[in-house]
């Protein structure tokens, strides 16, 4: 019988569902013996399904200045409960560290005068505002959610690829993913156990609202989103449904006496908290680009006034910062006294004295990528990049040497993901998602997995046509339970009530004439 | 001459509300419980199935149940009236029969709405029933927009209405029941919220989520969301005060008085009395639908057409 497996070959890199061919590993055996009798034109029927089935629910995403469907894998990527353990610590660990180092940067600058991180590093960060300098938080949180970007290396072990402390986005397709993989996989998924993700929302909507300046009696939370012709809108829309919260646009808001209104039918109503999902540079134009309109003029005076909280806060973009990145373990170290969990991508500073020339020298070798670029722009592949390239890169590196971070590059684990009618290995990574509500930072179980469709492809953005796979935590044995053990009978509920039809048979024959 | 109904479609088409709705609120209440024992790791799956035939009135037996024979039980039965099949299949005879009374867009969404359930429910085996169940929710909401749409605000209309109503209560107050009186088996809060279609809706009100008064009150008492007892009581009510005798009526009167009941509890009261008041809550949903049987439907036994549809074949 034709085998969707048939024709899979082992990349050169860690596989997610093999360990050699032939060897599935333990953890997705139900999937594959779920997976493999399934004929291809069956397959190709599902993901079709899928696909229609966000289509219709307005889950895409821009591509090529097209509404496509959210591209999602059907097979999914499993992480054990072990796994799971440890890179639920790593990532809250690491959003603790990133916290106290906004907290010192906008603060008292203990790490630049200990010489832990060099001082120029934040004088000359494009996302350091004065406008953030010397606010206190309500509960010293700036950091409300983060997503940090993971990778598994060739040996297996997952390593932090970047930080993201500023909008990060994509929560909406792990809750999304999951909802689709239900309804269309239901009986793969009935013999799993697969922590939930539903619990997202609640736990977004606690932290904000716990982030409200104090006095706030019942905190009025909104999100706030650039529009609807933002590739991630689908994304706000969803977020402030499923909190039950305005998704408001900047011109909703109107600043008075240093306070957040919004426009509504009643007149204007105070709001405490802004989910803010624009970036620092569009959300003042008072502060930042006068020429933008699709912020609010006056809210960062509000925000400093301490009447308003801008979830996550102005100038967390020093926090991911890709020259910061390469600091992180020591931050770890110097703020928590605690070795990192989970650790870097080996990296190289061409900023520091002594790291440039040996980055020039090396440059077909390494991943080379400007500080600051979002969504995979601009980054180069050394040994895929051919010889012009380089030059260009080198030069560019030579002349801002600031901008720019090297790393050694990493064969990204790889999924089997169906390509055409048959599975082949892609190359993923997994972006988890932290919630920080001042006292306990929370990592929604799973995250969004990032699947390069094209074959070899490392970048796995979606912005550069990359898919995703739906997460799945397995928990740890029935141990932990959310209903508690049945007891008793169960009640009496009244029988039914019946129309003038309780023959139904009768009639029904009569109505298949 | 349209101010007279006669009592046979009157009937019909009472319960040809009651029956569409019953088939959407069932679709909905499977596919929150069906999502849920699928997110849910540590789920029983006997104790929820056993929860679920407990909301709908039907008896499980003592063997282990599992979602399958659920599903054929409670969707695709085509013989019961508590499953959404047989109820679908109902409402579509009632309305054939009150075919002068619905509107032909109206008993066309029926008709067709029951030949596609055969593939959706061949294509629920393969890919499960979540087609199928979206099916019967859209099908619904159509049938009773266009009750809303093409059927003149008169006594038929009333009836079709005053039949959803009724069911929509007796659903509602079946789901609280079980979370109420057995909260071993019962579903969890936000599956008895996305169950009655709220869980979007208590979110705007609530800017935040369960607890049990919480939910229990606005499933109750809200006074705006159509699902809350509290407003399809209301619905109810209109329909019967338009319909009837302004004193004294046998139908309107528990109505009436559980619906007033309600305007006027606080929720620490609703809370204490809970128990209670579900069960008079569904006590008077059956007198009133009693009670509207005996003054408009004055006769028993089976009807009419149900001979014709025999004498077709």
């Amino acid at each position: 019988m034709a085998d969707i497996f048939d024709a899979y070959a082992l990349a050169d890199a860690w596989d997610e569902m093999f360990v050699r061919p032939g060897e599935v590993r333990a953890a997705y055996e139900p999937v594959l013996a779920a997976l493999q009798p399934i004929e291809p034109t069956e397959l190709r029927f599902r993901a079709d399904q899928m696909a229609r089935a966000f289509t219709d629910r307005g889950v895409t995403y821009a591509f090529a200045g097209e509404e496509r469907p959210w591209p999602l894998d059907l097979v999914p990527r499993i992480l054990d409960a072990l796994e799971w353990d440890l890179i639920q610590r790593g990532v809250a660990q690491r959003v603790r560290a990133l916290e106290a180092y906004l907290a010192d940067a906008y603060g008292g600058c203990r790490a630049f005068e200990d010489g832990v991180v060099p001082w120029r590093l934040l004088l000359s960060s494009a996302h350091f505002h004065r406008a953030a300098q010397g606010i206190e938080p309500p509960g010293g949180v700036r950091v409300h959610v983060a997503g940090i970007d993971l990778v598994r290396d060739e040996a297996g072990d997952f390593r932090v690829l970047e930080d993201n402390v500023r909008v990060p986005s994509g929560v909406s397709y792990v809750i999304e993913n999951r909802r689709a993989m239900t309804r269309i996989f239901p009986s793969l998924f009935a013999e799993q156990h697969v922590v939930p993700v539903d619990g997202y929302a609640g736990r977004l909507l606690a932290a904000l609202r716990a982030a409200a300046p104090d006095g706030a009696v019942d905190p009025r939370v909104v999100v706030l989103t650039p529009g609807p012709s933002n590739a991630a809108y689908f994304e706000h829309a969803l977020l402030a449904r499923l909190m039950g919260v305005q998704l408001v646009e900047g011109h909703d808001l109107v600043c008075r006496k240093n306070r957040v209104w919004m426009r509504t039918t009643r007149g204007e109503v105070p709001v405490h908290v802004v989910y803010r999902r624009l970036d620092d540079d569009f959300l003042d134009p008072l502060h930042f680009r006068p020429d933008s309109v699709i912020g609010c003029p006056g809210i960062l005076s509000a925000a400093q006034s301490g009447t308003v909280t801008l979830a996550n806060a102005v100038g967390n973009g020093i926090a991911d910062d890709k020259l910061l990145y390469t600091y992180v373990p020591d931050l770890i170290r110097y703020y928590l006294s605690e070795e990192p969990i989970l650790p870097n991508v080996e990296s190289f500073r061409p900023d520091e004295p002594g790291q440039l020339d040996a980055v020039l020298d090396q440059i077909d070798q390494l991943v080379i990528k400007p500080v600051d670029g979002a969504g995979g722009q601009g980054i180069v592949i050394g040994p895929k990049a051919d010889r012009e390239t380089l030059e260009r890169t080198r030069k560019a590196v030579a002349a801002d040497p600031r901008g720019w971070i090297a790393q050694r590059p990493v064969a990204l684990s790889t999924s089997p993901t169906l390509a055409g009618e048959r599975m082949a290995p892609r190359h993923i990574d997994l972006r988890p998602f932290a919630v920080n509500d001042g006292t306990d930072v929370w990592v929604l179980p799973g995250g969004l997995t990032r699947v390069a469709l094209q074959e070899g492809n490392l970048i796995v953005n979606s912005s550069q046509g990359g898919g995703s796979k739906d997460t799945w935590v397995l928990a740890e044995g029935p141990t932990e339970t959310a209903y508690p053990e049945p007891a008793g009978t169960l009640p009496e509920v009244a029988p039914r009530q019946h129309g003038p039809d309780g023959n139904l048979t009768l009639v029904q024959e009569g109505a298949q004439q | 001459m349209n101010d007279v109904i006669l009592s046979r479609i009157a009937e019909a088409l009472t319960w040809t509300g009651r029956y569409v709705e019953r088939a959407d609120a069932t679709s909905r209440i499977l596919d929150a419980y069906l999502h849920r024992l699928l997110e849910d790791p540590w789920r029983d799956e006997d104790a929820a199935c056993r929860s679920l035939y407990a909301i709908l009135g039907v008896d499980a037996g003592g063997q282990p149940v599992d979602m399958q024979q659920v599903l054929d039980q409670l969707a695709f039965d085509a013989l019961s009236t508590c499953a959404i099949e047989g109820a679908l299949g109902a409402a579509r005879l009632n309305a054939r029969s009150a075919r002068e009374a619905v509107s032909s867009e109206m008993w066309e969404c029926l008709n067709s709405t029951w030949h596609a359930l055969a593939d959706q429910r061949l294509a629920a085996r393969r890919t499960g029933p979540y087609a199928y169940l979206e099916l019967v929710r859209r099908r619904s909401a159509l049938f009773f927009g266009l009750a809303d749409s093409t059927m003149s605000r008169d006594d038929s209309w009333r009836f079709v209405i005053l039949g959803r109503s009724l069911e929509r209560v007796d659903m509602t107050v079946r789901l609280l029941s079980v979370r109420v009186l057995d909260a071993a088996h019962a579903p969890d809060w936000p599956t008895l919220l996305s169950a009655s279609g709220a869980d979007e809706a208590y979110a705007r009100v609530y800017s935040g989520f369960g607890d049990t008064p919480r939910v229990a009150e606005f499933l109750l008492l809200d006074r705006d969301f159509p699902r809350s007892a509290l407003h399809a009581l209301t619905t109810a009510e209109e329909c019967l005060a338009a319909l009837g005798r302004p004193r004294q009526d046998p139908a309107r009167r528990p109505i009436g008085r559980l619906r007033t009941r309600l305007e006027y509890l606080d929720s620490q009261a609703m809370e204490d009395q809970l128990p209670v008041l579900l069960q008079d809550l569904q006590a008077a949903c059956m007198a009133s639908a009693e009670a509207v049987a005996e003054r408009f439907f004055p006769y028993q036994g089976p009807v009419e057409w149900a001979q014709e549809g025999a004498r077709a074949v």
